[in-house]
């Protein structure tokens, strides 16, 4: 059998690009948060800056639209004194015709250090950092519905920083997660750092029927989903990515899946509950939880930058 | 191993006699990680001082961040005190090229500007790449580049060097 090695690896095993969670070893991913708890405590600091990419040009192509994401990638990157270039690509060269390795190869030349990418192809990233030269490295910012791998690594420091061992957990994911890149990362993620039991949550049509082959129970009941979780993570329903009608409504949706205080009553009293934003206030999780105190949607955008500046000061340290 | 011993537990002693002759009201502790941690942490013990010593980390000044990485370890900075205004005795096991001294010193700066840094350390080994010097060393000695200094503790707190060619 011919075994390929992963390409987010060099030949000692060390992060050269992030463009997926499955298939990197734990020590991989318990590093990345470890630097970043370091990073963390930058921004305690009279001089919130550190001078490791300094000199480094750092291009945010974003073919799919995301001001949160890329505005946090862009903090990390001048956190760590980087020269950030962001490119709408949506609204330029592809516009004109250009082709993916043709863009790339153009920005090469301009003396690009790291891309962040953000595309709708599941594997673009893939494909980037197989024809980019071996001083560039790659980082994957969502790649269509395939992986979102720094979004599943804050979600893994919001969980280790709130409940520390990840070996006894319940983590419940719940909503739309078959059009859910963070999902799938979340998962690998969970998996690889030990957490017992993981829990998909949602209809049918939104709950793809492969979960279980990864060690997921999938449960369309939102109680027994919830019951007994140490944590809960609400997707947002993606009304751009659906098509076809797979929801009656999103007032029907919000009736059997959406987040209300009296449904988290049914989890743990110590529950905490996580969303990748931005949040549709009243439709995947109400107002009372969002803004309750088992919530932790703005440490996970703080975290976000932390995390974001170690996989960056981590893969620009190492050579292909 | 060389034919070299140093008795890491006699340099101490040498250390905190030093450490006590220079040592001003105010003065404050910082220990580089991971020996001049240890050495701050038993110093403040032994000086009988309040509170907790400071523990800087170079990681994110380091010049050979390309050749190495993140390499270094990742533990944090953590200044319990002030830094605008300290006076601060700078502590570390072994002091070799200065590089690390001065990714220290980078690291100290954005935390504030401290009114002095004096620098204390348990082996000057030599072998100096930038104008970096001790006030304070309990033993000064010249190593050949390739070998490499190490201070290590034990679970009861007892100090032992390690000498070993650098690989």
């Amino acid at each position: 059998m011919l075994h390929k090695r992963n390409p987010q690896l060099n030949a000692h095993g060390e992060l050269i690009h992030l463009l997926s969670i499955e298939g990197l070893p734990r020590e991989v991913l318990t590093g990345i948060l470890d630097t970043a708890g370091t990073f963390l405590s930058v921004n305690d600091r009279e001089v919130k800056k550190v001078p490791l990419l300094r000199g480094k040009s750092v291009f945010n192509l974003f073919f799919e639209n995301s001001t949160r994401t890329r505005t946090t990638f862009e903090i990390a990157a001048k956190r760590l004194s980087a020269d950030v270039i962001n490119l709408d690509i949506a609204r330029s060269s592809t516009a004109k015709g250009e082709s993916l390795l043709d863009t790339i190869a153009n920005l090469s030349a301009m003396h690009a250090d790291m891309f962040v990418v953000r595309h709708g192809e599941s594997g673009a990233p893939y494909l980037i950092a197989q024809h980019c030269a071996p001083h560039v490295h790659v980082v994957n910012a969502g790649d269509g519905r395939h992986a979102h791998p720094t979004q599943g690594l804050l979600d893994m420091y919001t969980i280790r920083h709130y409940k520390r061992d990840f070996t006894q957990l319940t983590v419940a994911i719940v909503g739309d997660i078959v059009h859910s890149r963070v999902a799938r990362s979340d998962i690998h993620a969970l998996t690889t750092l030990g957490v017992p039991e993981i829990r998909a949550v949602g209809p049918k049509t939104l709950v793809p029927g492969d979960l279980g082959a990864m060690g997921v129970r999938v449960c369309h009941d939102m109680a027994d989903g919830i019951r007994d979780a140490d944590v809960v993570i609400m997707l947002r329903l993606q009304n751009e990515r659906m098509s076809g009608a797979m929801l009656p409504s999103a007032a029907e949706f919000s009736m059997n899946y959406g987040l209300t205080p009296d449904k988290l009553a049914l989890a743990r009293p110590d529950v905490i509950v996580m969303h990748p934003g931005p949040i549709n206030r009243g439709v995947e999780i109400a107002s009372a939880v969002a803004d309750g105190t088992h919530s932790v949607i703005l440490p996970q955008v703080s975290f976000g930058i932390a995390v974001r500046m170690a996989v960056m000061s981590i893969i620009a340290g190492n050579e292909a | 191993m060389s034919d070299l011993t140093l008795d890491a537990e006699a340099l101490y002693r040498e250390l905190l006699a030093g450490v006590r002759d220079l040592w001003r009201p105010g003065m404050v502790l910082l220990g580089i990680w991971s020996g001049g941690a240890w050495l701050a942490e038993r110093l403040h013990a032994d000086l009988g001082l309040a509170g907790r010593p400071g523990l800087i980390s170079s990681t994110l000044h380091r010049d050979d961040f390309q050749a190495r990485g993140l390499a270094g370890g990742t533990d944090a900075t953590r200044i319990p005190y002030p830094v605008d205004g300290a006076d601060i005795l700078l502590v570390d096991d072994v002091l070799f090229t200065g590089r690390t001294i001065r990714a220290v010193l980078n690291e100290l700066f954005d935390f504030g500007r401290p009114e002095r840094v004096t620098l204390a350390v348990l082996v000057d080994r030599g072998g100096r790449e930038l104008p970096i010097q001790a006030v304070l060393a309990a033993a000064r000695i010249t190593l050949p580049a390739s070998q490499r200094l190490t201070l290590a503790r034990t679970e009861q707190g007892s100090f032992t060097f390690s000498l070993r060619e650098s690989g």
